[in-house]
This record gives structure tokens, C-alpha cells and sequence, in this order.
């Protein structure tokens, strides 16, 4: 692929981007969120034409005009989010869309040896009538991978394939990416995980804001360098935390369980002014506890006092009654209807506030709601845009002008940057800090192990449902948190 | 705000499409047979424009938050057979009236609570609705056809659907009212707030501190109610119910009048306006038919395709402003 550009809409996604793989080797293709590497998967894919450039397959010049025709050559796409169907058996998935077939009847012996041989390849020994159900996450990943070699991929592209296995999962998952590479598969890899790039990749490009941002050959892919060249500079110490004193508790959980996690019983105080990073492995149950605090899915068992007082937290209206909020990590279905304006989304939990006899007062509305927007500086021609419009780190700001009006005294984020570019980064960062300034008990979910060491006064650690620690921030490092983490096998 | 500004918010994008359609409808076949301006005939339009108006203005808040309601002409005839029956009984007739409402606010209550607090589909909640009030209105009046004779007692009911006030149908202008009172409601309210963001987004909803449940069975007890009142209107239009055949189909005339007036089947949109303007075109479609000497057989195929060519409009028109 060379000098590959795409625009969109207010955004330069590419520009002039170029990307070499050989048969037989794994290249790592890194950069933060939004630095173009997705858009240059999907236009490889077929899922989105460049404004300009081209790719070469072998010599010859192609053009993956759709998902379809890029699979014609070669090209096999393995999505982040798993897009395997549970309704239907291994061999149905593997099989999926090239059917074998006999007078328009399913060839059921066919598929069924197709999936065989692809399974193998993987390494699953599973039935190919096995339901997808029953399978669990980490195998219908594989399933995904198998499904892309059934159709004899040459490229195959794994876009944070690991982001939802164990360790042990993500070692044979490793495995079985060498293996292809020594069967002569090129393989793009794309992984926020870079010890597992040093593992397994022979070369990393790395793109930055939509441009290359240089190549780090096998012997130069060590976790600073890497950092170094998709930050665009040496990731010093954050120097801005202003150590502070909490103030007094404010938010004390004591063996909280969910529906996901019966058994893990969650105990833990915020104080006000204070911080709190919850991290986590992927599963240890953080969004479940962060919705049975906001009353989405009630808490099973357990005993939430706020100010010392006991909550029966049972609806998101009881914890909105208490100044108790979230920022939930699904901005796009959960924290905005992006249907409606700025304003309507802003004003949705207050319009209590801004009524008379059950009529909105459109003018107060329109006024505080503009007040709000302007004090968080989203960047917005109007109100009345629609939300759906706005730049992610502008959403996000948006559900934040939502609970800051509301004076909150327990503020919960989850997964509060997430695909938020880094520059609106440091904004939501400093408006979370302000909350504390404020004497607000903030408590911060993340999987971005960054984000939790600069953020935190205190990290708490999570696992299936249960608080294994509270590291202060003194102590806290990357490695004393995932100790407490993951499983002790 | 400027009569200007206030004209072009009451006739927002979305409502020129649909006007215009009805505005050419009409001037074609006035063209085509003056009969179609005399006042009779715009009287025996507008009359049957108000019952369609009202319900399908209260079914437009059940498609509104995502839902259907496959059950209204059954419930015509479970109603016209009811206040028929409560009548003949000797009933005070507006007790008649406000039992037959209540039922229909009942029957919302109970679709209400089968879609939120069971959790069932709506489609299939109020298909079931159909078949079981249909059988209930037919066993209830032992088959027959129930009517009002000469309305001993009651003489003051017929003439709400079939007088006019200032030469305009009664009907009509009820439908004026209510759609008024909606109007403030949907596009003024703070539930009519919520209901465009639940229908939308019931998640996000829910995570701005929203009763979703709450706001939804409000939407079919609306729907219900207003269905309680055209079913009235209908019985006296009719001054027979025949409980097999009253009001068959009539919710496909409610669906179609709201997604012509650009209710999204998926939710989260929809205008008062837009529903008023939809019911009065498919009221226009069915008088255009006979005036034009259509055969009859081919009336609901012009339904039909115009409805078809409504929606497809829309459509294209949307795609248009995206790009």
C-alpha cells in the first residue's frame, strides 16, 4: 500500500501513508487511537475506498472494491469486536458467507471438513456442529481466525486480536501466528500490547495523526522506543500531579456482587478530593460495578452508603438523586442519544429543572445549556448540532456538561479517553482533576494502565468481581498492578 | 418568535414533503371532477379525516418509542360493541362514554405492561391483541350487529360524528384539539422529550436518569385513549358495529398515516403535523379513487403505491441532506 490518503468529513484519516508487508512476515502496525491505523485496515479490507493511492498484491495493483472483492484476494480481516454469529455451529461460522452448495442446498459434509481442516490449523479439536455458544470468548476468536484461513488468506489481518484473552490464550494465540508465518501468510498485526509485538512481529510500522511516523526494524522494537516513536516524544513522568489530601469518606461499598460475578465481593471507600483508578483485566467485572453503583443492573447483594448514609441504589434515578453519576464507557449508545442536539442531550437528566407545568422552558434551556457547553469548551458551531456530529473527545464532554450542572458529589468514569484523541485527552484529564479540586469522589475505570498511573491518586485492582487491592499511588507501577490482576494459575 | 420563523417550525422539512404530496393530490382530482371542492364533499372528507386523525395520532406515540400497535381495529370493534351494548342497557350515556374510554386506557395499560415489565415484543403483544379483542367483541354480542337506533336517551351523542359546527364536522374539529393538546405535548414537553430520546435510545435514556418503562406505558396508554375516542366516533359514524368486520384493518391506515408523517418505524422521531397531514392524505386517496372512477378493486393498490412513493421520497430526500 502507498501514498494512501483518506478524508472524511472535517478529518484527514490518512495522508500519504504507505505500508509494506512480505509473505511470511509479521509487521506490527502501531499508533495511538485515532492515528489511522483502523482506516487503513478497512480501505485493505475493501470496507472503505482511499481518496488517492494504491495497493499492490504480488506485483499487480488492486482494488478490494468491498469486503467481498478483498476477500477474492486474499485479504481476510479479523475484527477487533468479534463478528462471529452465536446462532449459528463452528462450521456454519468458518463457512460463512461462501457456502459450499449442491442445487442450492448446503453441502453440510463439505462445510463440515472445511471447518475441520481450518480448526486444525488453529489448533481447536472441536465438533464442527459445536454451537458457538457453548464456545468461550478466546475460542470464538480463533474460530474468527480459522474462518479466515478457510478462504486460503495470504494476508491476514488481526486487529487486537489478544484484547479479550488470558495470557495462556494470548501465548498459543502467538503460537499459532508464527506457525502461519512459517506456512508463508503476511500478517498485519495490530495490538496496543507491545510486549507482544516484541514477541512475535519481525518489523512495526508506526503511524501517528494519519501519517507514518516511522519503521522500527526486529532489534528496535523495545517497549520505549516503540512508546517514543507513536507519542512523537519521550513519555516523561507526568509532572503536573499536585499531591492532595482526601477529604473524608464518601462512598463506601462493602461486598458488592453482580449478576456477573456472584461470587466476587467488591469492598471499597472513595473520600472526597480524592482520585481512585480501578483497573482491571478485561471480564474482572469494572463496567458491571460501575452500573450497579448507577443503578443500570441493580447490585445483587451488598451495602452502598454515600456520606454514611445506606442506599437502596435500585434505578439510575436513585443514584442521579444522589449525585451519584456516570460517564459510562459506551458514549455512542449509552452516554448520548446522538440523534439529538447538544443541548438536548445536555439537558435530558435536568429538564426538571428547566420546566414549568411540565412544558420545557426552551429558553432557559437553550441558555443554561450554552452555559454548560462554553464552560467545558466544546467545540461546537451550536448547540443544536446533533451529537452524533462531534469529535469523540467533544461527545465526551458533552455527557460531562450533562452531570456537572448537577453538582455531583461521586463521580464514576469508565473508560473516560477511550478512542479520544490525545490532545482532548489532557482536557478530560484536567476536568477530572478540577472535580477533585472541587471535593468531588471521582473514580476512574480504565484498561489504559497510562492512564490509571497518571490519573490516580490511589489504584484499585479488580478481579472477577472482587477488590484484590489499593495500591497508593507511590507504589503503584504497571507491575504491582497486574500482579494483583491476573490469576494465580 | 416571528409568525414567520413559528410557520416554518410548524411546517418543519420533514411536513413539506407530505403537504406537497397532498396538495398535488388534491388539485389533480379537483381538476379532474369539481365535485371534489363541493362542500359536501369536503365535509364527508374532514369528518372521516378527524376519527382517522385521532388514532392514528395516538398510535404515532406508540411507533414513536419504537413500538406498534397491530390491535386498533380490533379494539373498534370491542368498543363499538361495548358502548353499543352499554347504551341498550340503559346506561347514563356519558358513564357509556367514559367506561368505553377507560377500556381503551385499559387496554393500554395492558399492552404496556406486556412490552415493558414482560418484556415482550410489541408486534406480538398487540398481534395477540387483535385476535383475542376480535373474538371477545364477536362472542360478547353473540355475533349480531349491534347499533343505536334512534338513540332513546342518548340523542346527543350521534351528532358529535355526524354534525358539523361553523360548517366543519365535529370530528374534525376534535381532531384539531387533540392534536393541539399533542402537539404541546411531543414537541413542547418534557415527556415528549423523553419519549423521542427512549424511542431512540432506550439505553441512553435510561443512563441519563429516564423511567424508560414509565415513559413507554404512558405512550400506549395515550394510543389507548385515543383509540377509546375514535372508537366512538366511528360507532356513530357508522351507527352499526358489525363485530366481525368493524374496523378491520384500520390500524394499517394508523401506520401508514404516522410513517407518512414521518414517525421512523425504528423509533425516536415523528411529528404531530406530519400524522394530521398523513391521515388526511389517505382519506384524499380513498375519495380521489372513487371520484376519478377508479374500480374500486384497485383502491387499496393506489394506497398503496402512493404510500410506497410517500416513503421513498422521504427516504431519498434524507439521503440527500446526509451527503
Amino acid at each position: 500500500m502507498s501514498g494512501i490518503s483518506k478524508r472524511y468529513p472535517g478529518v484527514v484519516a490518512l495522508n500519504d501513508v504507505s505500508l509494506t508487508v512480505m509473505p511470511g512476515e509479521v509487521v506490527a502496525l502501531l499508533g495511538e487511537n485515532g492515528a489511522g491505523k483502523s482506516t487503513m485496515m478497512k480501505i485493505l479490507g475493501g470496507v472503505v475506498q482511499p481518496d488517492s493511492g494504491v495497493v499492490t498484491i504480488g506485483g499487480t495493483p488492486a482494488k478490494p472494491a468491498s469486503p467481498a472483492a478483498a476477500s477474492k484476494l486474499g485479504i481476510a480481516f479479523v475484527h477487533q469486536e468479534l463478528s462471529v454469529l452465536d446462532n449459528l455451529d463452528v462450521a456454519g461460522n468458518i463457512n460463512l458467507g461462501r457456502e459450499p452448495s449442491k442445487l442450492g442446498m448446503l453441502d453440510v459434509p463439505a462445510m463440515h471438513a472445511i471447518a475441520s481442516k481450518a480448526t486444525k490449523r488453529v489448533g481447536l479439536d472441536i465438533h464442527p456442529t459445536t454451537p458457538l455458544s457453548n464456545l468461550p470468548i478466546a475460542h470464538r476468536q480463533l474460530i474468527e481466525i480459522a474462518r479466515a484461513l478457510a478462504q486460503d488468506a495470504k494476508i491476514l489481518i488481526l486487529d487486537e486480536p489478544t484484547s479479550s484473552l488470558t495470557p495462556t490464550e494470548t501465548a498459543t494465540l502467538l503460537d499459532l501466528i508464527r506457525e502461519l508465518k512459517s506456512q508463508g501468510v503476511a500478517i498485519v498485526y495490530i495490538t496496543h500490547r507491545l510486549g507482544e509485538v516484541t514477541a512475535v512481529a519481525d518489523r512495526a510500522v508506526v503511524l501517528r495523526d494519519g501519517h507514518n511516523a516511522g519503521e522500527l526494524a526486529k532489534t528496535e522494537l523495545t517497549h520505549d522506543r516503540m512508546v517514543a516513536t507513536m507519542v512523537g516524544r519521550n513519555i516523561s513522568g507526568d509532572n503536573s500531579y499536585v499531591p492532595r489530601t482526601p477529604g473524608e469518606v464518601i462512598l463506601d461499598v462493602k461486598d458488592l456482587t453482580t449478576l456477573r460475578h456472584p461470587m466476587g465481593k467488591a469492598s471499597f471507600t472513595l473520600r472526597a478530593g480524592e482520585i481512585v483508578g480501578m483497573a482491571g483485566l478485561v471480564g474482572a467485572g469494572r463496567t458491571e460495578l460501575a452500573e450497579a453503583l448507577f443503578g443500570i443492573t441493580p447490585a445483587v447483594t451488598g451495602t452502598i452508603s454515600l456520606s454514611g448514609i445506606p442506599l437502596s441504589i435500585t434505578s439510575a434515578q436513585v443514584a442521579i438523586a444522589n449525585r451519584l453519576y456516570l460517564v459510562p464507557e459506551d458514549r455512542r449508545h449509552h452516554g448520548l442519544v446522538v440523534s439529538l442536539s447538544i443541548r438536548e442531550n445536555i439537558s435530558l437528566p435536568d429538564l426538571a429543572n428547566m420546566q414549568s407545568g411540565g412544558l420545557v422552558n426552551r429558553a432557559k434551556e437553550a441558555r443554561v445549556t450554552q452555559e454548560r457547553a462554553n464552560a467545558l469548551t466544546v467545540k461546537a458551531p451550536s448547540v443544536e448540532m446533533a451529537a452524533a456530529n462531534l469529535s469523540g473527545g467533544n461527545q465526551q464532554k458533552v455527557v460531562l456538561a450533562r452531570w456537572l450542572a448537577l453538582s455531583p458529589k461521586v463521580m464514576i468514569f469508565d473508560e473516560p479517553t477511550r478512542g479520544i484523541d490525545v490532545g482532548a485527552k489532557d482536557e478530560i484529564y484536567k476536568l477530572i482533576r478540577a472535580l477533585a479540586a472541587d471535593d468531588v469522589a471521582v473514580l476512574v475505570i480504565s484498561s489504559d494502565m497510562e492512564e490509571v498511573l497518571r490519573i490516580s491518586d490511589r489504584v484499585l485492582v479488580l478481579r472477577n468481581g472482587e477488590v484484590t487491592g489499593s495500591i497508593p499511588r507511590c507504589d503503584a507501577t504497571e507491575e504491582s498492578i497486574l500482579r494483583l490482576a491476573v490469576h494465580h494459575d | 418568535m416571528t409568525n414567520k420563523a413559528s410557520l416554518k417550525t410548524f411546517l418543519a422539512r420533514k411536513e413539506l414533503g407530505i403537504f406537497g404530496l397532498l396538495v398535488l393530490l388534491c388539485l389533480m382530482t379537483s381538476a379532474q371532477n369539481p365535485n371534489f371542492l363541493r362542500p359536501e364533499n369536503l365535509q364527508n372528507m374532514a369528518r372521516l379525516t378527524g376519527i382517522y386523525g385521532i388514532f392514528s395520532l395516538g398510535l404515532a406515540f406508540v411507533v414513536i418509542t419504537g413500538g406498534i400497535d397491530l390491535s386498533v381495529g380490533a379494539v373498534f370493534a370491542l368498543l363499538g360493541v361495548a358502548i353499543a351494548m352499554l347504551l341498550e342497557r340503559g346506561t347514563p350515556p356519558v358513564m357509556a362514554v367514559a367506561i368505553t374510554i377507560g377500556l381503551g386506557a385499559a387496554i393500554g395499560v395492558l399492552h404496556g405492561i406486556l412490552v415493558t415489565k414482560v418484556k415482550l415484543q410489541p408486534f406480538l403483544v398487540t398481534l395477540c391483541g387483535l385476535l383475542v379483542y376480535r373474538g371477545i367483541a364477536r362472542t360478547i354480542a353473540n355475533d349480531e350487529t349491534k347499533g343505536f337506533g334512534m338513540a332513546k336517551g342518548f340523542e346527543w351523542l350521534p351528532p358529535i360524528s355526524n354534525s358539523n359546527t361553523l360548517g366543519i364536522p365535529n370530528t374534525f374539529w376534535l381532531l384539531i384539539l387533540v392534536a393541539s393538546v399533542l402537539w404541546v405535548v411531543l414537541h413542547r414537553s418534557v415527556f415528549g422529550r423523553h419519549l423521542i430520546a427512549v424511542g431512540r435510545s432506550e439505553d441512553a435514556a435510561r443512563y441519563a436518569g429516564i423511567n424508560a418503562n414509565s415513559v413507554i406505558m404512558k405512550a400506549y396508554i395515550i394510543c389507548g385513549v385515543l383509540t377509546g375516542v375514535a372508537a366512538i366516533l366511528l360507532a356513530f359514524f357508522t351507527n352499526t358495529v358489525g363485530p366481525a368486520t368493524h374496523g378491520n384493518s384500520y390500524e394499517l391506515y394508523g401506520i401508514a398515516a404516522a410513517v407518512l408523517g414521518g414517525c421512523s418505524l425504528r423509533g425516536g422521531e415523528g411529528s404531530i403535523v406530519g400524522v394530521v397531514l398523513g391521515a388526511t392524505l389517505l382519506r384524499v386517496l380513498q375519495n380521489l379513487v372513487t371520484l376519478l372512477h377508479i374500480p374500486s378493486s384497485l383502491e387499496f393498490a393506489v394506497t398503496g403505491a402512493v404510500i410506497m412513493a410517500g416513503v421513498l421520497t422521504d427516504e431519498i430526500l434524507r439521503r440527500r441532506r446526509k451527503a
